[in-house]
């Protein structure tokens, strides 16, 4: 397994392989995920029930689920709306406790979080399991089925905490599909990472209620939210969620004073309105600040919504610049390889301070979490 | 007869016949819905099996008018036919469909000349049909019973009106007809669950679909061609029956009730199994189901997809 410091490069590296990739990508998304030789693989069809955490009992062996703003009430037998959670005789069980469905190694670009300890990698997981149902989930197909539909691993936190050593990285993401709906253990594995000094993020849709929000926040270091669209409509529609509970999230995360960035999925059509944009730039300005990194994203057709194009990269320049122009300091461009709109500027001096080419990093102009040139504090965890 | 005169013969024979299949189209036909009580053919939960065939052949009888209801099962399954009987076995032992009824109707298929080796009883999850008290065996041994956790789904999507799901592979590889014998219960979200709500166990993921009590889900689901245009014959199993406090078994709310329930007509069924819990829902002084603001109105829009009919003063009630 290469070293975490392996991606920093100096400016010749950085040259050389940054042509290379792009060349590369004109064929396809570069890929650097490396499988892990992981845990003992179980079979499908078995599902092991463990507490879940957040509910209300009610008569007949009724449950409301009071993790996330859905509220499910779950009959005996039956499951939220999440898929992994099960009433069993009154009693509410996640049956994807420390049973990953996937795990790597990736950079931690990829996530992306560009102002979290740029350079490394970050070992990723998910279990299956959902709590909306995006009409665009590139991931759909362990995010929209239950855990008996796919092999898992056997991974209880511990594990986690070893293979994450083993590979030698220093972050564990909880990542692809939705880490709110395997709640107990994005918190199991906080617990015992952050005895090892090894740090914990979540990557989310935000859609989770305060009280188990604010209980996890001691065990992780970073939370990227994606954001979806500004309209209560898109969330209705192309979400099946509702918006107000994520702007919520999102003001707890930065009032509770969490690293904290967001993404915005720009779908043709759907969420690239300019008055939209407009509206959540100015709404992330006046109620997060100027410093959280946005990140408007490119987005492929996939799973329900494959009539669509992909996102003309003019619409993303147009929406970093309605952003920019609201006040926000840091605005990035996703999944389009080679733009320079993924490098981080210093929004005092306006230098290149992170140069990024696809998951390639060069601290251009970065001194320990300063503008080199100016002196000017760039926001985020370097170290 | 010489030539022209046969070409001419044929030709006004082939228009009478065209006309009369559109006029057997458009001829209105009111839908149908019987059902049969018997309360010796249960006792505590515990299905009288001698009883249990006659009391089918009853309703059938009752329904199509037939003197020898094998006829229901001839006409409608060949032995070419691999059907598949859809059971709902989520509440255990007592409040899923009884395994002596399904015995029933594999005795009557393979009296009608359907291979025992076509024929497979189905539901979501082999665990709930043990729990039910089925006797898992595999597709290749005759008379399977598996549950969708095994049999699998197809990998590919299906996006059919407001459903986006992976399909059982039991509806679209195996089964070329389909038995659907769904149980009479309350559901404390979409109100009821009988035929319609019963394919929910035909997609990978039923979690996504209980929103807005089922409405419009359990109807465009049903209008798959995969899913209703498959069923040939529904048998509700009101032998128990559960007017509040489901799906999962309520003792307190169940009674048995010796009842089975039959229609060609998914959406007249639904809507009468309805009123018969509405009926016991009133004799134990509870709210009605639009009251307690769980009103399934997805079977109205299932009557507006055209799935059948869901005006209760329209629907031929026979009970016997």
């Amino acid at each position: 397994m290469a070293s975490p410091e392996k991606r920093r490069v100096n400016r010749r590296q950085f040259l050389i392989s940054a042509g290379a990739t792009c060349a590369m990508a004109q064929l396809s998304l570069p890929s650097l995920i490396r499988n892990t030789q992981a845990a003992e693989m179980l079979p499908e069809a078995e599902i092991y029930p463990y507490p879940a955490l957040y509910y209300d009992k009610q008569p007949n062996k009724r449950i409301k689920c009071t993790l996330c703003p859905r509220g499910c009430q779950v009959d005996d037998q039956e499951r939220g709306y999440c898929g992994v959670r099960e009433n069993r005789g009154g009693e509410y069980f996640t049956l994807v406790y420390g049973r990953p469905c996937t795990m790597h190694v990736d950079p931690v670009e990829k996530k992306p979080l560009f102002h979290f300890l740029p350079g490394t990698d970050i070992f990723s997981l998910a279990t299956v399991g959902c709590n909306v149902n995006c009409k665009f989930c590139q991931n759909w197909q362990i995010s929209q089925i239950r855990p008996e539909q796919e092999k898992s691993y056997d991974a209880p936190p511990e594990k986690i905490i070893e293979l994450t050593q083993e590979n030698g990285v220093k972050a564990i993401a909880h990542t692809y599909t939705e880490p709110v709906v395997f709640y107990e253990y994005v918190k199991a594995i906080g617990l015992a990472a952050h005895k090892e000094k090894i740090k914990n993020v979540l990557i989310s849709n935000g859609y989770i209620q305060e009280k188990p929000l604010l209980e996890l926040l001691p065990h992780l270091d970073a939370v990227k939210i994606d954001l979806k669209a500004f309209t209560e409509k898109f969330y209705q529609e192309l979400v099946v969620a509702e918006l107000k509970p994520v702007l919520e999230t999102l003001k707890r995360l930065i009032k509770a004073g969490m690293w904290t960035e967001i993404v915005y999925l720009v779908i043709p059509t759907q969420n690239d309105n300019e008055v939209e944009l407009k509206e959540m730039s100015r709404w992330i300005f006046g109620e997060l600040g100027p410093d959280v990194p946005l990140h408007f994203t490119r987005f492929h057709p996939e799973y329900m919504l494959k009539t669509l194009p992909p996102t003309p990269v003019p619409t993303l320049d147009r929406a970093r610049e309605i952003a920019q122009q609201a006040g926000l300091h840091f605005v990035y461009i996703g999944n389009v390889p080679g733009n320079a709109a993924e490098h981080t500027f210093c929004p005092s001096c306006g230098k290149v301070v992170i140069r990024r080419q696809g998951f390639q990093v060069i601290f251009e102009n970065f001194n320990q979490g300063k503008c080199r040139s100016c002196g000017y504090r760039i926001p985020g965890i370097w170290a | 007869m010489d030539r022209r005169q046969f070409f001419r013969t044929t030709a006004v024979a082939a228009g009478a016949l065209a006309l009369s299949r559109d006029l057997e189209a458009i001829t209105p036909v009111l839908p149908r819905v019987s059902m049969v009580k018997d309360p010796g053919v249960i006792s505590n939960g515990k299905v009288n099996a001698a009883l249990i065939g006659a009391h089918l052949d009853r309703l059938l009888a009752l329904q199509h008018d037939v003197v020898d209801p094998l006829e229901v099962f001839r006409q409608r399954f060949s032995p070419k036919d691999r059907v598949g009987i859809k059971v709902n076995c989520l509440s255990g032992r007592r409040m899923s469909t009884h395994v002596e009824l399904v015995d029933a109707l594999v005795q009557r298929l393979i009296k009608v000349g359907v291979p025992p080796q076509n024929i497979l009883i189905w539901d979501r999850l082999n665990t709930d049909l043990r729990q039910a008290g089925f006797k898992l065996q595999p597709l290749e041994k005759p008379v399977a019973c598996a549950g969708c956790d095994t049999l699998g789904y197809e990998k590919e999507l299906t996006l059919h009106r407001s459903i986006g799901s992976l399909l059982a592979l039991a509806v679209t590889r195996y089964c070329t007809a389909l038995i659907n014998v769904p149980v009479l219960k309350d559901h404390g979200i979409v109100g009821v669950t009988l035929g319609m709500k019963n394919f929910f166990g035909a997609i990978h993921n039923p979690n996504k679909y209980h929103l807005d009590h089922g409405d419009p889900y359990v109807a465009d689901l049903y209008s798959h061609p995969d899913i209703g245009s498959k069923v040939r014959l529904t048998i509700v199993d009101a032998l128990e029956a559960q007017c509040e406090g489901g799906p999962p078994f309520q003792p307190n709310w169940c009674q048995d009730l010796g009842g089975l329930l039959t229609s060609d007509d998914p959406v007249a069924c639904d809507r009468i199994g309805w009123a018969k819990i509405e009926e016991l829902r009133q004799k134990k002084g509870l709210p009605s189901l639009k009251e307690a603001e769980r009103e399934p109105t997805y079977i109205h829009t299932a009557a507006l997809l055209g799935l059948g009919s869901d005006d209760i003063k329209t629907i031929e009630v026979r009970e016997a």
